[in-house]
C-alpha cells in the first residue's frame, strides 16, 4: 500500500483559521484513538510491575505513582533474580508457549502449502468434479469461512477421542489449518490472478513441466502474497481459543488457554496475570510492527478491485 | 470409480497428451488406485467389526483409519499422474486441499447431525442413546438458547456502529497527516492481540469495579456505580465495546485500502463543481466506497457470528445468560453438563440459521450495491 500525498487538501480549505481548526481536529482525533488503542497495552505492561497495593489503588505511572517491582515476572519465573533458578511456572509457560508456536506455525505452513496449490489450480485450469465446476469448488472452499467453530468442535471432540488425537498438537494443527484455509485460498487466488499467464506459457515452451513452471516461475513472484497469507494465518491461529479450550487439557494446551485459566482460589493475582498477558501478546505485537505491510496486504486482498 | 469423480481437464486441446501414456502405465495407475481403495475399505471394515465386537483383530483406536486415508490420498494422486499424465498433474494442485477439506468438514458435519439426534453424555458410562428429535424439541423450549440467538442479533447490529467508527478512522488516516505509518501501526495493534488476553486486560482489569481506570474515569464522569458487567444492558454493551476494540482495525484497513484506490480526478471534479467537504463525502466518496464497505461489513458479520472467546473469559455468559452468544452458550452447555448430543443439536441449528442468514445477506448486498450504483 503506497502512501499517497494529498496535495489538494490545502487548497480545499478556505481560510487559515479554518485550516488550523481542521488540523487540530484531525490530530486530536488521531491522538485520541491512538490513546484508546495503546492505553490497555500500557496498563497491562505496567500492571505486571505492580505490587498488590499499587493495583488496588489504581496507580498509573511508574516511578511517579509507584515503584516498579518484579513481582509479576518473578511469579512467572522470568524476572532477573529468578531466571536462573528452576521454576515450575516458567517450565509450564515455556511448554504452553512452544505449543502455541508449533501449532500456529505448523497450521499456517500446511494451509499455505495446500491452499496455494489449490488457489493456483483454480486460477489456471478448468476442473470438473462430478457436476462441480471451478466456481463451485472455489465457493466450496470459501464457504468454509462462515462455518462457526462451535459446529465442528463437538463432533471433533468425539472423533478425536476415537482416533486418539484429543489433546495432541497435530489435532489442533489440522483444525487450525481448516480454519485458515479459506482465507489463504482467498488471498492466494487474488495473488495468482495478478500474475500474467504468459510467464508460464513461456516457461512451458522452454520445456518446463507444469509443476516446474509453478515452482521456478510462479512461486518466486507470488512469494509476498504467501508471506502475507502466512502472517495473517499465524495471527488467527495464535489467538485461537475456542478449539484449544475444548480439545486440549494437559499436553497440547496453548497460551490463550493458559491465560484464561488463571483464576486462583484466592482471587486473581493481577501482577502475574498481567505478566502472562504481556508475554502472550508480545510475539504478535512485534510481528505486527515489523511486518505491518504484509498484514495489510493480506487483509486487503480482493477487497479493492 | 475414482476416474469419474476426479477433476478432469476440460480443455480439449490438452487432452491429446494423455494418449501418449502407455497402456502399461495406465494399468499400473489403475491397479494402484484400486489397491489403495480396497486397502482403505479393508481397514475401515476391520475396525468396524472390531469395535462392534464381531471379531477380535483390530486396533485400539481409529487412528489407523486416518493413516489409511492419508495413504489412500497419496496413492490417488500418484494414480492420477500415472493414468492421466499432464491432466493428472493438474488435478494434483487441487487434490490435497480438496481431500483435506472433505475429510475435515463433510464427514464431521454429517457425523454431527447424527450426534445431534442422540442423548450422549461423555462423562457417563451409559454411552450414546439414539433419541430422535428429543433434542430438537428441548431446544425449541430452551429460553436460554433463544436469548443467545437474540443476543447474536444485537451483536450483529453493533457492527454498524463499528463500521461508522472504522470509516471515520480510515478517513483520518487518509487525510494529509504526518506520521501516517505510525498511526496506522498503532491503530492496527488491537487486532494483533489475543482476544483472551485482551478480555483479561480490559474486561477483567481495566473495567474492574473497584480500582480499574475505566471505572475510575466513569465515576469522575458522574456514573455513580460503574459496574460494567452486573446489569444485562451495560454488560452487553461492554462486551460489544471489547469486541469492537479488537475488530475495528480490520474494517478500517479494508476501508482505507478502498479510499486509497479511489481516483483523485473524481474528488477533484467534485471540488471544481463547488461541492463542500460534506457534500463531497456524501455524494462522491460514500457511494464510491459502497462495494468495499459491503465487503468489509459482511466479512465482519461473519467473524462476529463466531464470537465466543471474549464472552467465555469475561462474563461466562453472565449475568444470568444475558451476554451469551450462541457459541459461548454451547461451550458452557458442554463444559457444565458434558452433554454432547444436545450441544451439537444447538450448534447444527445455529449452522442452518447462519447459512440462511448469510445467503440472504449476500443476495441483499448484491442487489443493494447494484441499485445504488
Amino acid at each position: 500500500m503506497s502512501v499517497q500525498t494529498t496535495e489538494y487538501a490545502a487548497s480545499e480549505i478556505r481560510s487559515p483559521a479554518s485550516f488550523f481548526a481542521n488540523r487540530v481536529f484531525i490530530y486530536g482525533a488521531l491522538v485520541f484513538w491512538a490513546f484508546i488503542c495503546l492505553f490497555p497495552i500500557y496498563w497491562t505492561i505496567t500492571t505486571s510491575f505492580k505490587t498488590a497495593v499499587d493495583v488496588t489503588q489504581g496507580h498509573l505511572i511508574p516511578f511517579v505513582d509507584f515503584r516498579p517491582d518484579w513481582k509479576g515476572w518473578r511469579s512467572l519465573g522470568l524476572s532477573p533474580d529468578s531466571i536462573f533458578r528452576t521454576s515450575t511456572v516458567r517450565d509450564e509457560f515455556i511448554k504452553r508457549f512452544m505449543n502455541s508456536v508449533i501449532t500456529s506455525v505448523g497450521a499456517s505452513s500446511l494451509a499455505i502449502v495446500i491452499g496455494s496449490l489449490a488457489a493456483y489450480g483454480l486460477t489456471r485450469y478448468r476442473y470438473h468434479f462430478a457436476w462441480f465446476k471451478n466456481e463451485d469448488i472455489s465457493f466450496f472452499f470459501l464457504s468454509q469461512l462462515i462455518l462457526p467453530p462451535v459446529v465442528l468442535a463437538l463432533p471433533f471432540l468425539v472423533l478425536y477421542r476415537e482416533v486418539g488425537m484429543l489433546d495432541t498438537r497435530i489435532g489442533l494443527i489440522l483444525l487450525y489449518t481448516l480454519m485458515v484455509l479459506p482465507i489463504v485460498i482467498w488471498i492466494m487466488r487474488d495473488q495468482f490472478n495478478s500474475i500474467p499467464v504468459e510467464l508460464e506459457e513461456a516457461a512451458l515452451v522452454d520445456g518446463l513441466s507444469i509443476w516446474g513452471a509453478f515452482f521456478r516461475i510462479v512461486m518466486p513472484i507470488a512469494l509476498p502474497g504467501m508471506v502475507a497469507a502466512f502472517i495473517l494465518a499465524m495471527v488467527l491461529c495464535w489467538n485461537e481459543y475456542f478449539f484449544a479450550a475444548l480439545l486440549t487439557s494437559t499436553d497440547a494446551k496453548t497460551i490463550p488457554v493458559m491465560v484464561a485459566s488463571q483464576t486462583g482460589s484466592q482471587g486473581i493475582n493481577w501482577w502475574s496475570m498481567a505478566a502472562l498477558a504481556t508475554a502472550a501478546i508480545t510475539p504478535l505485537a512485534v510481528i505486527g510492527i515489523a511486518l505491518e505491510r504484509y498484514l495489510i496486504m493480506g487483509m486487503t486482498a480482493g477487497a479493492v478491485k | 470409480m475414482a476416474d469419474q469423480t476426479l477433476p478432469t481437464n476440460a480443455w480439449p486441446a490438452n487432452a491429446a497428451p494423455s494418449d501418449l501414456i502407455s497402456p502399461g502405465r495406465k494399468r499400473l495407475g489403475r491397479t494402484l488406485m484400486a489397491a489403495a481403495t480396497l486397502g482403505l475399505l479393508a481397514v475401515i471394515a476391520v475396525q468396524i467389526l472390531y469395535k462392534t465386537e464381531v471379531d477380535t483383530i483390530g486396533f485400539e483406536t481409529w487412528r489407523p483409519v486416518v493413516y489409511a486415508y492419508v495413504l489412500w490420498g497419496v496413492a490417488l494422486g500418484i494414480g492420477q499422474v500415472l493414468t492421466r499424465g499432464e491432466d493428472g498433474q493438474r488435478a494434483l494442485f487441487l487434490l490435497p486441499a480438496l481431500l483435506f477439506t472433505i475429510a475435515m468438514v463433510i464427514f464431521p458435519t454429517l457425523f454431527g447431525f447424527y450426534i445431534a439426534l442422540t442423548d450422549w453424555n461423555l462423562s457417563s458410562f451409559s454411552g450414546r442413546k439414539f433419541n430422535g428429535l428429543d433434542n430438537f424439541w428441548q431446544m425449541l423450549a430452551d429460553p436460554y438458547y433463544r436469548n443467545a440467538l437474540f443476543n447474536m442479533v444485537l451483536y450483529v447490529l453493533a457492527v454498524l456502529v463499528e463500521y461508522v467508527i472504522a470509516f471515520g478512522l480510515a478517513l483520518l488516516l487518509n487525510a494529509q497527516i504526518r506520521a501516517r505509518k505510525f498511526f496506522r501501526v498503532v491503530f492496527l495493534m488491537p487486532l494483533m492481540l489475543s482476544p483472551v488476553a485482551v478480555s483479561w486486560m480490559i474486561g477483567k482489569s481495566l473495567m474492574e469495579y473497584r480500582f480499574g481506570p475505566a471505572a475510575t474515569l466513569a465515576r469522575q464522569l458522574g456514573w455513580e456505580n460503574p459496574a460494567f458487567f452486573s446489569n444485562p444492558i451495560t454488560a452487553r454493551i461492554s462486551i460489544m465495546v471489547l469486541d469492537a476494540w479488537t475488530f475495528i482495525p480490520f474494517m478500517m484497513i479494508m476501508l482505507l485500502a478502498g479510499l486509497q484506490a479511489m481516483s483523485r480526478e473524481v474528488l477533484e471534479a467534485a471540488r471544481v463543481d463547488g461541492a463542500n467537504a460534506w457534500q463531497t463525502f456524501w455524494q462522491v466518496t460514500f457511494p464510491l466506497m459502497l462495494p468495499v464497505s459491503v465487503t468489509a461489513i459482511i466479512l465482519r458479520i461473519i467473524f462476529k457470528l463466531k464470537l465466543a472467546d471474549i464472552i467465555i473469559t469475561v462474563t461466562s455468559g453472565g449475568p444470568g445468560g444475558a451476554t451469551d452468544s450462541v457459541s459461548s452458550f454451547i461451550y458452557r452447555e458442554y463444559r457444565d453438563r458434558s452433554n454432547v448430543g444436545y450441544g451439537t443439536m444447538l450448534a447444527m441449528a445455529y449452522l442452518i440459521i447462519i447459512i440462511v442468514f448469510v445467503t440472504w445477506l449476500l443476495k441483499f448486498a448484491n442487489r443493494f450495491v447494484r441499485n445504488v450504483n
